[in-house]
């Protein structure tokens, strides 16, 4: 049961830390096919 | 009163003079190349495949220019008709500031199939095939009984699976379940979705649930590697697995067959996980960065050179792909492949769950029933009590 456990909280934090990583390397899709003059978001 | 009269009779001989004037006859009406014909209409309103080559290739050119000092000479020898035309057949010159990869792609016409596949064809496929495993695995049941232990049990244990390979199958299926449940989500929304909870509703839930699936897909790759390093040794195929798949692995009754740590069921599972898996992995890749990893005009290429759509009495597949193919291509195989897993999955779970008994132990503490193994993995028990007995203190 423990590795049951583990692995959620694993499957968390890599589905987290992938957003993380992948937004602050500038792999969305937003900033890999748009100029800076493009705002896409709201709130950018 | 002149003018009322004379309007009187104007509105009275319009008409007259509309149906004065010879119309052409449609049937007979003949069109230069550039323009569609009313048989190239009536072909592409009945679905048939209209021959637009000729039509295609009209978008002017240097040659076709007049001097630049001819009125128009500027123009790079192209009209307003074949700079549409153009932007019509994705074959203008197109220059963009966009960086993005499918920026010069104004216009693409190979997107209603696709579509039409996605909201038909796919969806109600799918859902055949997963209601339909779940029905079999009901009869199943219902005919079969669970499986249980058929001999006395001995109170004794064997450990099956250590906690890193436990964590490992975990990690692999919380994330499979959690990318199963936000992609069927992601395809049945507009049919199912929003008509049940409305859009609002629905939109909420769709960002929510592309965020997870893009996200937790990672989770998903990491851990199949994991699993493939774990057990590629033990899931090698053997002349074992012959025998037990001519017994049909014992289900229907016939005695258990040997079998060492995985059945031929097993292997074949794993297999399945690792191909189907791998594959989804990748198409899912080339979907998570759009246009960057095209993987389908390269193998249709391959493909056409083996001669094999004709084999199957197909034309060649298409190798020249805008990027927006290869991503309509990309999704359509991630969802085929993961209805197949998906509903191979539905029979791991049974089996490792409620269709066997004392089946989960091995993944949910780790140690199996002696009894249960040897039933089941005879050949395995073997080994582990022939290790045993060379090392007695571990």
């Amino acid at each position: 049961m423990k590795a049951f456990v583990l692995a959620l909280c694993a499957a968390v934090v890599i589905t987290v830390g992938a957003n993380l990583i992948l937004n602050e390397i500038g792999f969305s899709a937003q900033d890999t096919t748009s100029s800076p003059s493009v705002r896409l978001d709201s709130d950018s | 009163m002149a003018r009322l009269i004379a309007l009187f009779f104007m509105v009275f001989a319009l008409p007259v003079l509309a149906q004065s004037v010879d119309r052409p006859d449609p049937n007979t009406a003949t069109t230069g190349p550039a323009t569609q014909s009313l048989d190239d209409i009536l072909r592409r309103q009945d679905n048939l495949k209209v021959d637009d080559s000729e039509r295609r290739a009209i978008i002017g050119g240097p040659e076709y220019a007049p001097s630049v000092d001819s009125p128009l000479g500027t123009r790079g020898g192209a009209s307003d008709s074949d700079l549409w035309r153009a932007m019509r057949f994705n074959n203008g010159d197109i220059s963009t500031q966009n960086t993005g990869p499918a920026a010069t792609v104004l216009m693409q016409d190979a997107g209603m199939w696709w579509l039409d596949i996605r909201r038909g064809p796919l969806q109600t496929y799918g859902a055949y095939l997963l209601g339909g495993t779940l029905l079999l695995l009901a009869l199943f049941l219902l005919i079969r009984g669970r499986i249980r232990i058929e001999g006395e049990k001995t109170g004794r244990t064997i450990e099956r699976f250590k906690a890193f390979e436990r964590f490992g199958h975990w990690l692999l299926a919380s994330s499979f379940i959690v990318l199963a449940i936000t992609g069927l989500i992601s395809l049945f929304g507009r049919k199912v979705l929003i008509p049940a909870f409305g859009h609002d509703a629905f939109s909420t839930v769709a960002i929510g649930t592309k965020w997870v699936h893009n996200n937790i897909s990672w989770a998903f790759m990491v851990a199949l590697v994991m699993i493939f390093f774990f057990w590629v040794m033990h899931n090698l195929p053997d002349k074992t697995d012959l025998k037990w798949l001519a017994k049909g692995g014992g289900i229907f009754g016939g005695g258990h067959p040997p079998a060492k740590k995985f059945n031929a069921g097993q292997k074949l599972i794993f297999w399945a996980v690792i191909v189907l898996g791998g594959s989804i992995s990748i198409s899912g890749l080339s979907l998570l960065f759009p246009f960057e990893i095209n993987l389908f005009a390269h193998t249709f290429d391959l493909l056409n050179g083996l001669g094999a759509p004709g084999w199957v009495g197909m034309e060649n597949l298409p190798s020249d792909l805008s990027p927006q193919e290869e991503m309509q291509y990309a999704q359509l195989w991630h969802a085929i492949i993961s209805f197949v897993l998906t509903a191979i999955i539905f029979a791991h779970i049974y089996l490792g769950s409620v269709g066997m008994e004392g089946a989960f132990d091995a993944m949910g503490k780790g140690e199996v029933e002696e009894q249960w193994a040897r039933e089941h993995h005879s050949l395995w028990v073997e080994e582990v009590k022939a290790k045993q007995r060379v090392q007695p203190g571990e």
